[in-house]
């Protein structure tokens, strides 16, 4: 275990952590300023990632269906709000987790009925396909570059979208006092409809980012999702900054737990043993981690304002 | 005259006997993945076996059969109610599955213990094949720990130096790095098990980058082995690291992978273009039937069930009744295997010869193309171990 | 935080009705009916879905009426089911220690993770469920001397005294209705005592309840106990009726599943756990015997019920009869 690969290690976890927040910044911002637990958040990733598949190999480039698969994503997310998530907002959470349920076991056997069980593959731009050396003897993908330097990006236009638009204001006051904004004249309707539009938009950017990483493949969204959920909670619901930390602690958690359980326990237990309980507890640790975090704080790190 | 009524009255019987027989549909149960990101797996298994009954002309021993197909979901306990259709609601003599070892382990009782016979065209695991053997079961495809011993083997004869291994951390993979090193006696540069479907590899890449090995061995099934090619190709280890591996680049994941694994290789028992007629005849076959997807091991080992369950049923007359005749005939594996010499061990398990397959391109598709042929009738270790005789 | 109207009327529901009797007459008869058919896959089917019955009313104790939304039960059923599973490896399979065993680990679990869970409310409690559940899916899943990953077979089912009594998948049935009547029974008590009025005005109010003088926290931790050993009970008896264990029992989506049962049939009512359990699980193998594509049809049912069956379907039954009588 030497100081650079310590390093490395740790720019792994950041990476991851921004991965992560890519995907639960969407959840995060729907459930925050709508109260509603959209689990259908991880198939709508899904969905950016197979529309970009699609498109990619209809137009041969990756910017257009980056575009394309957006605006396709952003228009089934609408069509789902309008038949489906709309007559849920007024609805207690357990029968949101219902509903949304549905439309994940639905959706997972869609897709597989439109583009068949087979993982699909998105290639990464040419241009960016190479690697940059950080370190005598150590290089790094570009790609995970970008995707670090897109959810970055994000993190910064949810951040002034949020803090300094007028419909970041209408979104802050909607998300505690959602009557008494209506009451004022706003459209609450209409503002929940962007919102929701948003936050699909963010899952499938998330989506089609990760692709070119990950197999493309039906229930790819399912394990991302409770990742995601652990992201949020911790970082305090509604809370986008919370979002933000939540998903570098637990990159860097989860990575640097991967990568160094084993030699951590061969320090108190013979190496055979330490083997096996390492990765196990590697595992766990995210789950560790937000039992503790929610002992301490039962209403996460960063608790948005005027909600319980 | 007496003599000769008797004669007709036993030959009407007869005839009537085996009219009955012939009436009676075969009822073959499959139990396999269909749903989660698996499936491509289990629709593999179910297409090789109706590819078999069809190339059949819709029978197996003379006699049509009908199919009735179950998925399992994954899950253990879903397997177990579904087997339990197929054995006492459906009445099926022949259960055809599953793709996984722990739905495998499930089902074991409840099929074999109705009488059933159960075969398994993937999942073959280490206690079955040893203490647990069993006589109504009987394995199509290969011990779990072979695939692994053949890269294991080519490692040793290659002559590299220091190997990278890494497996999830599951049953099967800890069998499969054990089978690795049953054979490979070089240094280790690191043997990692990582928690079952992890997402990203950057940190064990990383790590195999700051090791200095000069190959790596992983056993990464479905998608984790997509997501871990793409990733290694990613980060240029590719040029720099030979790329060992068992059941991460097929045919069922490679149209995942594409470029991101040319030239890397896997231990297999066949590869599509295996050559001889009937392999040749099936993977044509089988692209024309399934929409130009080439098949994997999956498919071709439930195509070999299906002509094992052929040849048993034409040596008993189609009939099922008798399972010691059943049992003696399967055993004599009397049917041409689509990867040519093929027996059974005292286990049940094949006696096959191994290859090292590496990933080609053909046309705008890839595929695993055989390479060396690395062990000749090889048993697996645990055949010893097995009662049975 | 979160108002589960459909519960609201909760006690009248579960009053006992004709409707509750006749469902366990049903299920008292199906073997004799069984005898005529497929009888080991009947038998062991509904045998299935008693067995989930029973950890469906414990997810309906604490969600419908102690307002516990819990998505880590499956890790009780887990639990239950390892405990028969080693011990059996061991050589002990006599129940009178096992089954104990399988409640006192359940609750030992539950009063543990239930201390900490409670702390927090809503959602939060939702994950933070989630997140032991998900730990004990891990810990099984690293069981290597018993499985690992893969799960164990089971030796032979419970013994009683030293007799094969679940011998026959007919007697498993029977025992498993008996304690499936038992934990129904066990939860109607539950929730019609001082305790069970407590653990329920806690969900409508809890400040109020501490201010009357109720340690609310307390009152919770037995609910969830309570719970906790349903859970374990069902873990015992899908252990043998399977007679195979693995760590996919505890998966989340086992615990989501649980939740859904319970809702499908509706919530807070009890008996609507047993329907829910019962329906979602004919559903399940009767709509995957038609198609592959089953769950094409599945998800929008899931959507339609919340949609338009508030309170489930005995909600929905509730107010098909009350449409009648009004006629």
């Amino acid at each position: 275990m030497s100081l650079t690969l310590l390093l490395v290690q740790t720019l792994n976890g950041l990476q991851f952590g921004v991965l992560l927040f890519l995907i639960a910044a969407g959840l995060t911002l729907v459930f925050g300023v709508m109260d509603f637990i959209n689990l259908a958040h991880g198939v709508q990733y899904m969905l950016g990632a197979y529309l970009a598949v699609m498109f990619y190999a209809l137009t041969g480039s990756f910017v257009l269906a980056l575009i394309l698969a957006l605006a396709a994503a952003l228009a089934f997310g609408l069509l789902l709000e309008f038949t489906v998530f709309r007559h849920l907002y007024d609805r207690d959470h357990l029968e949101q987790v219902i509903a949304t349920f549905g439309i994940i076991i639905f959706l997972n056997q869609g897709v597989k009925t439109v583009w068949g069980a087979a993982p699909l593959n998105l290639p990464i731009p040419d241009a960016l396909a190479g690697v940059v050396q950080i370190m005598p003897g150590l290089t790094y993908p570009v790609w995970r570059l970008v995707i670090i330097a897109s959810g970055l990006v994000v993190a910064l236009i949810l951040y002034v979208l949020v803090s300094r638009t007028r419909v970041g204001m209408l979104v802050r006051a909607g998300a505690t006092h959602a009557r008494i904004v209506s009451a004022l004249g706003v459209d609450i309707r209409r503002l929940f409809m962007i919102v929701f539009g948003f936050g699909t938009m963010l899952a499938a950017f998330a989506g089609v980012m990760i692709a070119p990483i990950l197999s493309v493949e039906p229930g790819m969204g399912d394990s991302v999702l409770i990742l995601a959920f652990v992201v949020i909670v911790i970082g305090g619901i509604g809370s986008m900054r919370g979002a933000f930390i939540a998903a570098l602690l637990i990159g860097l958690v989860d990575t640097l737990g991967r990568s160094f359980m084993i030699d951590i326990l061969r320090l108190v237990m013979p190496p055979s043993p330490a083997r096996t309980v390492g990765p196990a507890l590697a595992s766990m640790l995210i789950y560790v981690l937000m039992a503790l975090v929610l002992y301490f704080r039962p209403a996460g790190l960063f608790p948005a304002k005027g909600r319980s | 005259m007496n003599n000769k009524l008797l004669m007709s009255v036993a030959t009407a019987a007869l005839l009537v006997a085996s009219g009955a027989q012939a009436q009676e549909k075969l009822k073959i149960g499959v139990v396999t993945t269909l749903s989660g990101p698996a499936a491509v797996l289990g629709q593999q298994l179910r297409n090789g076996l109706q590819l078999a009954i069809k190339d059949n002309g819709g029978k197996l021993g003379g006699r049509e059969v009908e199919l009735i197909v179950q998925d399992d979901e994954l899950k253990p306990d879903v397997a177990v109610s579904k087997a339990k259709a197929l054995v006492d609601r459906d009445k099926v003599d022949f259960v055809v599955g599953p793709i996984f070892s722990n739905i495998l382990v499930a089902i074991m009782k409840p099929v074999t213990e109705s009488g059933a016979f159960l075969i398994s065209p993937n999942a073959g695991t280490s206690n079955f094949a040893g203490k647990d053997c069993n006589p109504n079961f009987f394995v199509t495809s290969y011990q779990n720990d072979q695939n692994h011993e053949v890269m294991g083997k080519y490692a040793q004869d290659a002559g590299f130096k220091k190997v990278f291994i890494m497996a999830p951390n599951y049953p099967a993979g800890k069998d499969s790095l054990a089978g690795f090193k049953r054979f490979y006696k070089g240094e280790l540069a690191d043997e990692v098990y990582v928690p079952l479907n992890q997402l990203d590899y950057s940190a064990e890449l990383s790590r195999i980058q700051a090791s200095g090995a000069d190959a790596v061995f992983v056993f990464l099934p479905g998608g984790m082995g997509v997501n871990f090619v793409k990733q290694f190709r990613q980060a240029g280890l590719a040029d720099k690291v030979k790329f060992l591996s068992a059941f991460t680049v097929d045919e069922s994941t490679l149209p995942a992978q594409k470029e991101a694994a040319l030239g890397f290789f896997g231990g297999a028992n066949w590869a599509p273009d295996l050559d001889n007629p009937q392999n040749k005849k099936f993977v044509a076959g089988y692209e024309k039937e399934y929409g130009g997807a080439i098949p994997a091991t999956y498919a071709f080992q439930a195509y070999d069930a299906g002509l094992l369950i052929d040849g048993a049923l034409k040596a008993t007359g189609g009939k099922t009744d008798n399972k010691d005749a059943l049992r003696a005939a399967m055993m004599k594996a009397p049917f041409t295997s689509l990867r040519g010499k093929f027996k059974f061990g005292n286990n049940h398990y094949p006696i096959q010869d191994f290859y090292q397959v590496k990933v080609v391109q053909v046309g705008d598709k890839f595929a695993t193309s055989i390479d060396k042929k690395v062990f000749t009738d090889y048993q697996d270790p645990h055949a010893k171990d097995c009662p049975m005789k | 935080m979160t108002s589960l109207a459909a519960a609201k009327s909760a006690p009248r529901a579960v009053r006992f009705n004709a409707a509750v009797v006749l469902m366990f007459a049903v299920l008292a008869l199906v073997p004799l009916a069984a005898a005529f058919g497929p009888e080991s896959y009947v038998l062991g089917l509904v045998t299935r879905v008693m067995v989930f019955a029973i950890a469906a009313l414990a997810v309906d104790l604490l969600c419908g009426f102690g307002g516990l939304v819990t998505f880590g039960h499956a890790a009780f059923v887990g639990l239950g089911a390892y405990t028969v599973a080693i011990a059996g490896a061991h050589g002990v399979t006599d129940m009178t220690i096992t089954l104990p065993l399988a409640l006192a680990v359940s609750a030992a679990f539950a009063y543990v993770t239930g201390t900490i869970c409670l702390r927090t409310s809503g959602v939060y409690f939702i994950m933070i469920t989630l997140a032991f559940g998900q730990m004990a899916y891990f810990i099984a899943g690293s069981l290597a001397p018993y499985g690992g990953d893969d799960g164990i077979t089971l030796p032979a089912r419970s013994t009683l005294f030293g007799f094969a009594v679940f011998g026959s998948d007919r007697a498993l049935y029977y025992a498993t209705l008996g304690f499936l009547l038992a934990s129904y029974l066990l939860c109607r008590a539950v929730v019609y005592s001082r305790f069970g009025r407590v653990f329920r005005g806690a969900r409508e109010n809890s400040t109020r309840m501490a201010t009357i003088g109720f340690d609310v926290f307390r009152f919770q931790r037995v609910g969830y106990v309570i719970a906790g050993c349903l859970g374990g009970l069902a873990g015992f008896l899908l252990a043998n009726a399977t007679e195979f264990v693995s760590p996919a029992y505890m998966s989340w989506q086992r615990s989501g599943e649980l939740i859904i049962m319970v809702l499908f049939g509706g919530l807070g009512t009890l008996h609507g756990a047993i329907v829910g359990a019962a329906s979602y699980l004919l559903l399940e193998e009767g709509l995957a015997g038609l198609t592959e594509n089953w769950k094409l049809v599945f998800g929008p049912m899931l959507v339609l019920i919340v949609l338009f069956a508030r309170g489930g379907l005995v909600g929905l039954a509730a107010s098909i009869k009350a449409r009648f009588s009004r006629e």
